[in-house]
């Protein structure tokens, strides 16, 4: 059976969870099942809404569990995974995931297939394409054993559609050892609260140093941003200048995103930035230096000043109604 | 106290990557500390010169050549390393069962691990090798203060950041933030000349500890592909460039 981890936010799963279903379903040959883990201090909403996607959901409800960390997500899969007997384990390669995966690995004693961008099946085996090297190289890379834990990258599958049905929703039990709860979360800073989340957006409007200052990024990424009702992301040349936080950068040290559409405005593209967006499936540049990397990787390309140019989208955006 | 940093060597991130008949070539580009390793030797320096007495070791697993960055890192100034040669690679969970007998018997109360290897692109190895020595950690971390047996970090989530505390001996994975790496100074290249470098078979290592040092996974190929792009550039004044952008995007890419 195949265990899918479900990463939830504000009492909804995300993204991830749909495309960890669609992966699920390609993968599960028959006589193979699948099932959901949901956990958290109030799972309900989210358990009932994946049994609307999968035939079995299981809860572990536990106030420990919020804010989950990497500990307390390591014991409750490595659990359910022996519990439910899984072959395969799938987690979403968001930063929780890639943070708590290998210690699930190693506790099973299973091979880590790390942030995939494709599973099948050959065989006995699993394999996988994972980038490296900056997200410049595709590998393909193949585990043996059972099971296999699998960090999937965002957009590696399509968003699942409901499937028919309802499927069955039962608790299971996580005792936690005092290891378990070692770390102590002291405080946490929201940065997307009330924006389009990064990693779920069809859309993504990234700034450079080009804007030359936080207000001007402010007014024009973000106000582009808001008016496509598109994620906020960065480089960390305005990270580093303070302009923006960490939590919006992309890239090698940042997040990785794969939209639609990503916009990289006053963006020189260097290759530690390209890592993290290079997979988006329209790419669209504008930046006033005709030689600037980001055009060699761009679908549609316009060389202007930004401060002239993002004002120009935004009217016409807003003219298309 | 001790502190273990861990290192890798990386083809230097602008350098050219080449494939052929799957498999990659990198004949042609230069090996470099990773980036990101050097987070971790610079934060452990600044815990010391902030008045802590601490023994930092450096331990890296690799081929002959990792030797060089460990250089780097010994000429940034830790105090002495241990290489552990190995020539072919070892996957990231086979690498932390490797390393984790050596940091046990470092008695290191602290170990730095690169957030995200350059050339894996991989975040496995630090979360793993906690796993192995049975040690909290905290990964994407962007700040750290060193308090009374424990650990406050600054550390990067999906949602944002959290302020976490975690006992000692625990391990750190780095990120850019954390702090700016210092450049080696010709006169301490010159002394890390003179720093001990350990060096120890990997099926040795593996074999006093008892843990097998081979990979659960298998690399099959590795090519280089990119995305064909469109690759239009729009002419034309601002106005009338962005009007363009978006009837493009709308109608032929249709993407909006
Ligand atoms: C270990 C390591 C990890 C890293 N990780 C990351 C990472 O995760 N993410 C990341 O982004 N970077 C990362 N970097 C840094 C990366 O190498 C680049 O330095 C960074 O991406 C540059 O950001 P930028 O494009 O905003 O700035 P710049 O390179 O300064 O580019 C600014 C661009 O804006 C253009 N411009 C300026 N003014 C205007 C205007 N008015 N109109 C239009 N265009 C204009 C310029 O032509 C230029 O192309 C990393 C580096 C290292 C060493
Ligand atoms: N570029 C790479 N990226 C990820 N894993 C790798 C890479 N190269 C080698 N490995 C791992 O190292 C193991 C041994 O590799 P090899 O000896 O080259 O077959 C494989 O099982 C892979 O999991």
């Amino acid at each position: 059976m195949i265990l899918i981890v479900i990463e939830h936010a504000d009492g909804a799963p995300r993204k991830s969870a749909y495309e960890l279903v669609s992966l699920a379903r390609e993968l599960a040959s028959e006589g193979t099942s699948i099932a959901a883990l949901v956990v958290g201090d109030d799972p309900d909403a989210v358990a009932q809404e994946l049994a609307n996607y999968v035939p079995r959901v299981v809860v572990v409800r536990d106030p420990q569990l919020a804010p989950p960390r990497a500990e307390t997500m390591t014991r409750a899969v490595e659990h359910a995974a022996r519990e439910l007997g899984a072959e395969l384990v799938l987690v979403s390669g968001s930063r929780a995931g890639l943070s708590y995966s290998p210690r699930v690995a190693m506790r099973l004693g299973a091979p880590l297939l790390e942030d995939v961008t494709s599973l099948t099946r050959d065989g006995e085996a699993i394999v996988a394409t994972r980038l490296s090297y900056l997200a410049r190289v595709t590998e393909t890379v193949a585990a043996h054993g059972t099971p296999v834990v699998v960090s999937v990258k965002a957009g590696a599958a399509p968003v699942a559609e409901g499937a028919e049905g309802a499927g069955s929703v039962e608790p299971l039990e996580v005792t936690f050892e005092a290891d378990d709860v070692r770390v102590g979360v002291a405080a946490r800073r929201a940065v997307t609260r009330g924006r389009v989340a990064l990693e779920d957006a069809d859309v993504v409007v990234s700034g450079g140093r080009g804007f030359g200052s936080a207000e001007r990024f402010e007014e024009l990424v973000v106000g582009l941003a808001e008016a496509l009702g598109a994620g906020v992301g960065s480089t960390r040349a305005v990270v580093d200048a303070g302009w923006r936080p960490y939590g919006e950068q992309i890239g090698q040290t940042g997040k990785t995103v794969a939209p639609r559409l990503y916009l990289a405005l006053a963006v020189s593209g260097a290759v530690q930035h390209l890592s993290g967006m290079n997979r988006s499936k329209v790419i669209v540049a504008v930046n006033k230096d005709p030689d600037a990397p980001i055009f060699r990787v761009t679908d549609y390309g316009i060389v202007g000043d930004v401060l002239e140019v993002v004002p120009a989208i935004r009217e016409a955006v807003a003219g298309e109604g | 106290m001790k502190i273990v940093t861990i290192l890798k060597q990386v083809p230097d991130a602008e350098a050219r990557v080449r494939s052929k008949d799957g498999t990659l070539d990198l004949s042609g580009a230069t090996f470099v500390i990773d980036g990101m390793d050097e987070y971790g030797v610079e934060e452990a320096l600044r815990i010391r010169e902030g008045g802590a007495d601490a023994e930092i070791v450096a331990l890296a697993f690799g081929p002959k050549r990792t030797a060089e960055a460990i250089r780097t890192a010994l000429a940034m100034g830790v105090d002495r390393a241990v290489h552990v040669l190995g020539d072919e690679p070892l996957d990231a969970l086979a690498t932390a069962r490797v390393l984790a007998p050596l940091v046990r018997d470092e008695g290191a109360d602290l170990v730095f691990v690169g957030g995200k290897q350059a050339d894996w692109d991989s975040a496995a190895l630090g979360p793993a090798l906690a796993e192995a020595l049975g040690w909290p950690h905290s990964d994407w971390t962007t700040s750290l203060t060193l308090g009374d047996g424990a650990l406050e970090v600054i550390h990067d989530v999906d949602d944002g950041s959290e302020t976490l505390t975690l006992p000692l001996p625990a391990v750190v994975t780095t990120q850019q933030g954390l702090n700016e790496p210092r450049y080696p100074t010709l006169p301490n290249i010159m002394k890390a000349k003179r720093k001990t470098l350990d060096t120890r078979a990997l099926d040795e290592v593996a074999a006093a500890a008892g843990v097998s040092a081979t990979s659960t996974t298998e690399l099959r190929s590795a090519v280089i592909e990119s995305r064909a792009r469109r690759n239009v550039m729009i002419e034309g004044d601002a106005a009338s460039a962005a009007a363009e952008l978006v009837r493009r995007l709308r109608d032929e890419a249709k993407v909006l």
